[in-house]
């Protein structure tokens, strides 16, 4: 393990904002903390970068405890969520500021900087000011400017959630190959998991400030731990009890107290083994999204095949799609 | 073109006042000067600028004002840092009184830096009574705040987070204040910067009780060539030279100020705690503050000191007229006319300040209208380009005679307070009217909101706090105001800072010890004033 977060707790005053967390991090990872806005995972983060004091716990890099190592001196790297690039200095000099401060002869910086504003996807944004450049191509200079010392270790606080969706999903897949193609360790903080989908390899699940679940980002996905976790992760709802008997019965399962389900997890078929009652209906690019009352079940998003003549009040067969849920482990009841 | 003719009539008001309290008086007092025996004569001018003596003013004016920003600059900035950025026990109280003396009536600091650099004053050893350091230590005294209040709302408002990108790339504390820091800030400091230069260049109260006839900068050389050499022409000639550079340097101020980026956000951070590292700032920081209590507490000191020992006689001779007929009237009733001076002074300043704002502010919606809003918005600037004396010599040689004749009016003393504290209101209030989005205002109308109703639920609970601070700086302000007072002010009815001028000049021990001790209730009452706007600070809006 290259970064170790061991027990670590910070306090502001009486409030706990990161509470006993440990994370391990391997090299060339990419680790996302996913956490509703509030959990702490941005002080966790700023705690790793050293802008944090921590109350409890130690955050060690390669075995050596980095308390009482100044932010500058960890060799870390840090990317804000609108790229926070400095104002006064053009692109190239953005880019070329950590290496400026390491005295590279000009000759290397000018080299390593067309590099960089390659490997981004900026060439000949050299000479252009922050303030006139888009929020995407912002995020690729500060991305740029991250990489141009080759961290030991990059931080990404929510780096595209400033970002608008489509630029986000065309920066999440090119971010993803820059960080692979470049083998850096990554440490990513976000509260929409879609964005940790995108980019990383293992996730982290924070809430009130602990750290509820971790693990490899299928993993996790297939098996959250409890039910905000599943709705966090983008799981529709939760049905428990005699229902979650039902549902896990006829997509033949055992039967478990507890289900979450996401909104493709009914499909209407005709030869599926359960009846329901068709209340509303909504074409998409994908399918036909149907909110049904399914025996047994009551009110839960279903599926149609474009094309399927469904409306509502129709009585149609539905039948489960095993993939689609995810039975929750027992825990004592909220 | 209905817009434009709503906003003409709006500005009706503000224009026809200061057309007629401003306007006249200055092309009254030019004329003074390029008019001789009734034909236009600028080599006179040219004359009085060639005097040796006016070389000699006009440089000291140039270097002591010089000397004295980049001391306040200097001392100001850690003091900004210290008490804007971190989380100091009592910060707030200590911002407060940062801001005390600026606002202490000139005289008064004039008055408290005399008792300290005097002869058995506490730093009387040092030999500085009488020397162009006083003078400079005196406009720094001023003007340390300036810098403080200024840099410390930018420090306060400036984003911490690329100087954390900076240092997790590497960059020492040290590095990041000279890289990211600084270079961010370095609008704010210029813009300080020139404000703290205009200050003292127009500095008049603290030069004359400091440096009186030896020591004189333009400022001071125009008051004592009106009252004491009675040479109208020569203070004409004076006065022009230091509206056209004051409004160079305004221009000038103007371009340095870079327009802010609009990727920055406005937002306070909140204060970080204190470090190790972070000890020489918090004792520069103490040390300004010693610095700038010192003068106070001698004042205070001398104020008490009777003979060989402590008591309250100063404080009750002010019911009299003072040893000698020193003064017309008790200092009771001067500081009786004083409030009633300063109440008109506020009103008139907010009314037409208030006026003001709201129409620089306002969004034009054509390009004619925006014409017309700027050409506005240039003319109700020129104020902040002329003098307090400049202003109050002008009201002495035009409102004398028709069109108009004050000279008897208790408003005209009021009316010239008002137009000095113009600016203040002005700079109090646009940045916050300015601040409130068109599209509130839009928005509320869309939902059925009158002009009147979106002006009541959208603008004025924004604004109410802003205008009562307005209200306050305007009201200290024209409490210490002496510049234009000093010629206005009838023997018969003076205000305090007037008398506390006459007191010290004036020979008597009583005399000088009444000074001290109506100095020392100035300082209380417009102290008070403006603990209390401090109260209703606006974070991240710049007050100067």
């Amino acid at each position: 393990m290259v970064l170790a977060i061991s027990d670590v707790t910070v306090r502001y005053g009486d409030t706990l904002a990161v509470d006993d967390v440990s994370l391990d991090l391997a090299t060339g990872q990419v680790l996302a903390v996913l956490g509703p806005s509030g959990c702490g995972k941005s002080t966790l983060l700023r705690a790793v970068a050293g802008l944090e004091p921590l109350s409890a716990g130690t955050i060690a890099w390669d075995g050596a405890d980095l308390a009482g190592v100044p932010t500058h001196k960890r060799g870390f790297a840090l990317m804000f969520q609108d790229g926070q690039l400095f104002a006064h200095l053009t692109v190239a000099r953005n880019v070329a500021y950590a290496l400026r401060l390491r005295r590279t002869p000009s000759a290397q910086v000018t080299s390593r900087v067309r590099e960089l504003l390659d490997l981004v996807g900026l060439s000949g944004y050299d000479d252009r000011l922050p303030g006139t450049l888009s929020g995407g191509e912002r995020q690729r200079v500060a991305l740029a400017r991250a990489l141009a010392v080759e961290p030991r270790l990059i931080l990404l606080d929510e780096p595209l959630s400033a970002l608008d969706a489509t630029l986000r999903e065309r920066l999440a897949t090119d971010l993803r190959s820059i960080l692979h193609a470049a083998g850096t360790t990554a440490l990513l903080v976000t509260h929409d998991h879609e964005e940790a989908f995108a980019l990383a390899d293992r996730l982290a699940v924070m809430r009130a400030g602990r750290v509820v679940q971790d693990g490899a980002i299928d993993e996790v996905w297939r098996e959250p731990v409890d039910e905000a976790t599943a709705l966090f992760l983008g799981y529709a709802s939760v049905v428990r009890g005699d229902a979650a008997r039902v549902l896990l019965g006829a997509g033949g399962l055992p039967p478990a107290p507890a289900v979450a389900v996401r909104r493709s997890a009914l499909v209407v078929d005709g030869s599926g083994p359960l009846g329901a009652r068709v209340e509303s209906a909504r074409v998409t690019p994908e399918q036909v999204r149907l909110v049904v009352d399914a025996d047994g079940l009551g009110r839960l998003d279903a599926v149609a095949p474009l094309g399927s003549r469904v409306s509502p009040g129709d009585e149609v067969a539905v039948r489960v799609d095993v993939t689609r849920v995810a039975v929750l482990p027992i825990v004592a009841a909220p | 073109m209905r817009r434009i003719a709503g906003l003409l009539l709006l500005a009706a008001g503000p224009v026809l006042v200061l057309g007629v309290l401003f306007v006249l008086p200055v092309t009254g007092m030019v004329s003074e000067g390029f008019v001789v025996d009734g034909r236009f004569a600028p080599g006179e001018v040219l004359d009085v600028l060639a005097r040796p003596r006016v070389h000699r003013v006009a440089w000291f004016t140039v270097w002591s004002s010089g000397v004295a920003t980049l001391t306040a600059v200097l001392l100001g900035l850690p003091a900004a840092y210290a008490l804007h950025r971190l989380a100091l026990p009592g910060r707030a109280a200590v911002r407060a009184a940062m801001l005390v003396p600026f606002v202490l009536p000139t005289v008064v600091v004039g008055v408290a830096f005399r008792q300290l650099l005097g002869e058995g004053g506490p730093l009387g050893f040092l030999g500085l009574d009488g020397t162009p350091a006083a003078i400079v230590c005196g406009l720094v005294f001023f003007n340390v705040a300036v810098v403080v209040r200024t840099v410390g709302v930018a420090w306060e408002a400036l984003d911490p987070r690329p100087g954390q990108a900076a240092a997790a790339l590497g960059a020492s504390p040290w590095q990041v204040l000279r890289t990211v820091t600084l270079p961010a800030l370095r609008p704010a400091i210029v813009g300080a910067a020139s404000v703290v230069f205009l200050f003292c260049a127009t500095a008049f109260g603290i030069v004359l009780t400091l440096g009186g006839v030896r020591h004189a900068t333009v400022e001071t050389e125009i008051y004592l060539l009106t009252t004491t050499i009675f040479d109208l022409q020569a203070a004409a000639a004076l006065s022009v030279l230091q509206i056209v550079v004051v409004v160079g340097l305004l221009a000038l101020a103007a371009r340095l100020r870079a327009v802010p980026d609009p990727t920055t956000q406005r937002a306070v951070a909140p204060p970080r705690a204190v470090r190790r590292g972070d000890l020489p700032v918090v004792l520069a920081t103490l040390l300004v503050l010693a610095a700038m209590l010192l003068p106070i507490l001698t004042l205070v000191a001398g104020s008490l000191s009777v003979g060989d020992g402590w008591g309250l006689a100063n404080y009750r001779a002010l019911t009299t007229a003072g040893d000698d007929q020193a003064l017309l009237v008790p200092v009771t009733s001067a500081l009786a006319t004083s409030l009633r001076t300063a109440v008109d002074a506020t009103w008139m300043a907010l009314l037409l300040g208030v006026a003001v704002a709201t129409i620089v502010t306002r969004r034009s919606h054509s390009v004619a209208e925006r014409r017309v809003r700027s050409t506005l918005d240039g003319f109700f600037m020129l104020p902040l380009g002329v003098s307090a004396v400049t202003l109050g010599f002008g009201f002495l040689i035009t409102l004398d005679r028709p069109p108009l004749d004050l000279r008897d009016s208790p408003l005209l003393v009021p009316m010239a307070q008002a137009l000095v504290a113009l600016p203040l209101v002005v700079r109090t209030l646009t940045p916050v009217l300015g601040g409130i989005d068109d599209r509130q205002r839009q928005a509320a109308a869309s939902l059925g909101a009158s002009p009147l109703r979106t002006l009541l639920t959208v603008d004025l609970p924004v604004v109410w706090k802003p205008v009562l601070a307005a209200s306050g700086f305007a009201f200290a302000a024209s409490l210490g105001e002496f510049g234009a007072t000093s010629f206005l002010a009838r023997d018969d009815s003076p205000t305090l800072p007037v008398v506390i001028f006459r007191l010290i000049g004036h020979p008597g021990e009583m005399n000088y010890g009444m000074a001290l001790a109506a100095s020392v209730v100035l300082a209380v009452a417009t102290a008070v004033v403006m603990l209390a706007v401090e109260r209703l600070r606006v974070p991240g809006v710049g007050a100067f």
